[in-house]
């Protein structure tokens, strides 16, 4: 990280931690959880989808918090740390938009000011969430440098960042960045494997065999994950498979990439020999990012999780077939999850499986149409 | 005395250095072997920027010459091979690079052969202090410092830690915001290198938006000189004579 975000990372880190362990700030989170983004998500049982896969399958339902994914649980977390520390404007990147338009309203309702860094590329493809993002009062930059999708909207808002430290708040949306960062996004969104822990065993009347998420960043893998680290339950990350396993043509970081810095944190990256990092493609925005979070790195190394990936047209069919046994249209980045579920009940059938849903397909509406043409 | 130290008393003795900013690899490989020796001839030192695909720190000029210093195949390796064969260059050469080019060479391959190179002195501008101790000490056993970045917003007591331990020189950003940008009020840019200069062991370089010799000549008297980035490449974009624009900063 450049020298000049240092006072401001560690201002972060500071406030993040006293605030964290703070019962009036706790509260105020939970407060907005509950009545805002309508917390606790439902955990659904998924019987006719489990017949057809072979197994029970029970999902953790994202995709019905507020703004339609899991990304709002850490946009208002940080919203309100912002409020706290007097930020005069909170920046943002996005990549499918889903932490676009959490960002957008997270800060509308604490009556923060909004620019979310876009990449044009993703712009084209995600058009709705541009649009409910400016009907939040955001507003949207088009980033045409770099690739023209998430990371190089990432690297515009550090050069935002960089340009007025000290009255701007980074609202970072994956468990990726600088130090605080994926300590930050992941104690935010362990709420997620919280509530699924508890239903689990309130519902099912024990633990799942085994947990699926998908990952980019990972920010929702890690909110799942993190609650469940302790259990007896195989841990399976899911990233983009894209086209096929050739540099360029997927987003599997862990699978196929190399460890290296990008933003500031030393993980694993598609890069070439020379360390310059690679496009990266996948059908889902939200997953097409070059790099992963630290942690899903390290528990890729420790062996405490699994990763493998999933193809566009495996995310696809999966996405299909949600839909038409349980009637939920889920994200196409969520959709990778799915395939990673199918897959862990062809090996082990009739186990338990918790599945990450984390978040909606209303946004990849667009893409559908396209693609059944 | 070679590498860092060198480069120390250079700038120290040298009046105020204008430093001139390329980078590798553009606008071609022979365009930035030809410049890098016409403007080696009289400078103290120079810098050559790595190309990296995600220039965070950098500004639109630095990031459309990385862009297409990359696109025609420039690499940490072939950048270097330009400048070993043009050496030894009458300036010390400095390397500017972002931190992931570095680790995919290897440091401990990497490092010996910029010394040979006749490298001084190396800026990793997404490398902090604290991160910085395993790349240093690989550095510091074949000479060659390692820069510190300050900038505006450090504070006292990271400048004096900054200060102490930057090799070479100490690279004083004269805004916050990215390379090329606009540079802030004469005063309070002057004041603030008067602080980089009391807090710092190294001589002071200043850089980031310097382009016209009324900013050299302000920033002169509180430094030891000025580097001069995404100007000159904006130069050596528009097909103009490089020295006679780096001679006109002198005026």
């Amino acid at each position: 990280m450049p020298e000049i975000l240092v006072p401001a990372l560690s201002r972060l880190e500071d406030t993040a931690r006293l605030l964290l362990d703070d019962p009036g700030f706790v509260n105020m989170y939970e407060e907005e959880l509950t009545s805002w983004v309508g917390r606790p998500t439902a955990l659904t049982h998924a019987p006719r989808l489990g017949e057809v896969w072979g197994g029970e399958i029970w999902l953790k339902r994202e995709d019905l918090a507020h703004t339609g994914a899991h990304k709002i649980n850490n946009a208002i977390g940080q919203a309100l740390l912002a409020r706290e520390m007097g930020a005069e404007r909170v920046i943002a990147e996005t990549g499918a938009g889903q932490h676009g338009v959490a960002t957008a309203a997270a800060c509308a309702r604490l009556g923060l000011d909004c620019t979310v860094y876009m990449g044009s590329v993703d712009i084209e493809r995600q058009a709705p969430n541009v649009e409910r993002m400016r009907l939040l009062g955001a507003r949207v930059e088009p980033v045409t440098s770099g690739d023209a999708t998430l990371r190089a909207a990432i690297n515009e808002a550090l050069r935002d960042w960089v340009t007025r430290p000290e009255t701007t708040y980074y609202l970072l949306g994956s468990a990726v960045g600088p130090h605080p960062y994926p300590w930050l996004v992941r104690e935010l969104q362990s709420v997620i494997g919280r509530e699924a822990r508890a239903q689990m065993l309130e519902r099912a009347g024990r633990l799942p065999d085994a947990a699926v998420a998908c990952v980019g960043g990972g920010s929702n893998a890690i909110g799942l994950f993190h609650p469940l680290l302790d259990d007896p339950i195989d841990l399976i990350g899911v990233e983009a498979g894209g086209t096929s396993t050739e540099l360029g043509h997927n987003a599997a970081s862990i699978g196929l990439g190399a460890p290296g810095v990008l933003h500031g944190s030393f993980s694993l990256l598609l890069q070439d020999a020379d360390g310059q990092i690679q496009e990266t493609h996948s059908v889902s925005a939200g997953l097409d990012y070059p790099g992963v979070g630290p942690e899903h790195a390290w528990l890729a190394e420790t062996g405490r999780a699994r990763y493998e990936s999933a193809t566009d047209d495996e995310a696809l069919a999966a996405l299909d077939e949600l839909g038409r046994c349980e009637g939920i249209l889920p994200a196409l980045e969520s959709s990778h999850a799915l395939v990673g579920t199918r897959r862990w009940l062809a090996a082990n059938p009739g186990t338990t499986v918790l599945v990450g849903l984390s978040g909606r397909g209303d946004k990849d509406i667009d893409i559908l149409r396209g693609l059944r043409r | 005395m070679s590498g860092g130290a060198a480069l120390e008393r250079s700038l120290r003795d040298g009046g105020t250095a204008i430093v001139p900013y390329l980078t590798g690899g553009y606008p071609s490989m022979t365009g930035f072997r030809d410049a890098l020796e016409a403007l080696s001839a009289g400078a103290i030192a120079l810098e050559i920027g790595i190309p990296f695909s995600d220039p965070m720190a950098d500004g639109a000029t630095i990031q459309e010459s990385s862009r297409v210093a990359l696109e025609a195949g420039a690499s940490l390796d072939s950048i270097l091979t330009a400048v070993e064969k043009l050496a030894p260059l009458d300036a010390d050469l400095v390397i500017m690079s972002y931190l992931n080019p570095l680790l995919a060479y290897g440091f401990e391959r990497l490092v010996p052969r910029l010394a040979g190179a006749g490298v001084a002195a190396l800026v990793v501008p997404d490398l902090p202090l604290e991160e910085s101790t395993e790349l240093g000490s690989v550095t510091r056993e074949h000479e060659i410092g390692l820069v510190q970045l300050v900038s505006p917003v450090t504070s006292e007591t990271r400048l004096a830690a900054l200060g102490r331990a930057s090799e070479g020189f100490t690279y004083a950003v004269t805004m916050t915001g990215t390379t090329g940008g606009s540079i802030g009020s004469g005063e309070d840019v002057t004041g603030y290198l008067d602080r980089v200069r009391a807090a710092s062991r190294a001589p002071v370089l200043a850089g980031f938006g310097v382009r016209t010799a009324e900013q050299v000549r302000t920033l002169a008297p509180h430094c030891d000189g000025v580097i001069v980035g995404s100007a000159l490449v904006e130069v050596l974009a528009s097909g103009a004579d490089p020295v006679s624009f780096v001679t006109g900063l002198r005026q």
